[in-house]
């Protein structure tokens, strides 16, 4: 059965409010970086605070969403805009040796830092060899 | 998921991806008017300028940096804004395979320019979320002074 595990929820009047432009998403720049215990996801989520981060494991299919919720006052008038969309998405798949049930997420200055480690039995081993 | 097979960041591919990216930004708002200035949206960090009746709101997208060690200048109506982000990969000799290095690092530099009714000695700066807030208070329109003739 498919896995579901909220971190985080996205407030619903953040969903009722936007308009029909809100299934459109940039998305996000991501490093990922894997060691020999896990692998490190780092994304860049400018403007999203923990509360509208939204990230969702579903089977094998890592979700990372977020909305910017940067305060802007009302009457702003918009001179020059080279970010247009204020929602990330993106999705990875999770290739079998990793233990998403053990998935450590920290957002700090709109940088995700997720942290995925590798199943106990997946982790390199050495094996020793006997002589005769 | 990646959204097509040839996302594999090898080296081969890595600039189609890096194109791919700078056009997914770029087309991914259909729709919406494109700014003529709008052309280069790679750059880091990304900037949106909005004006207010009081106010220039300046909202850049840098996020992972120390807020401390970025330099706002203003000069001559040029706003300027600095930094450096530090590169997230470790040292070489760890034993670390790096599958995707799409975010930018080192120095950057911004220079917008200011209306000539902003007022340089009134900038506020706020670092948050990711989000450099800059805001340049604008001078309130000059009354037409009459001169009395003798």
């Amino acid at each position: 059965m498919s896995k579901e595990q909220e971190l985080s929820t996205t407030p619903s009047t953040a969903q009722a409010a936007a308009p029909a432009s809100d299934t459109r998403y940039v998305v996000p720049r991501v490093d990922v970086l894997e060691d020999e215990s896990g692998i490190t996801l780092l994304a860049d989520l400018p403007g999203v605070p923990k509360e509208s981060l939204e990230l969702k494991v579903e089977g094998d299919t890592l979700l990372v969403e977020g909305v910017v919720a940067t305060p802007m006052p009302q009457q702003l008038q918009s001179v020059y805009a080279e970010v247009r969309v204020p929602r990330y998405r993106r999705a990875f798949t999770l290739s079998r040796e990793l233990d998403a049930g053990r998935i450590e997420a920290n957002l700090k200055d709109g940088v995700l830092n997720l942290r995925i480690p590798k199943q106990e039995h997946a982790r390199p081993r050495r094996i020793e060899v006997r002589a005769g | 998921m990646y959204e097509s097979l040839f996302s594999f960041p090898s080296a081969f591919t890595g600039d189609f991806q890096r194109l791919r990216h700078e056009l997914d930004d770029l087309f991914g708002a259909v729709g919406m008017s494109t700014g003529i200035r709008s052309v280069a949206p790679g750059s880091f960090p990304a900037i949106n300028v909005g004006k207010l009746p009081q106010s220039m709101e300046i909202y850049a997208f840098a996020p992972g940096i120390d807020a401390s060690s970025i330099e706002v200048t203003v000069d001559r109506g040029v706003l300027t804004l600095a930094g450096e982000r530090a590169p997230a990969l470790p040292a070489s000799d760890a034993k670390v395979n790096v599958y995707s290095r799409e975010r930018a690092s080192g120095r950057f530099r911004r220079a917008i320019s200011l209306p000539d009714d902003a007022d340089p000695s009134k900038v506020q700066a706020s670092y948050r979320d990711g989000v450099l807030h800059i805001s340049v208070a604008r001078r309130d329109a000059p009354v037409p002074t009459r001169i009395a003739i003798q």
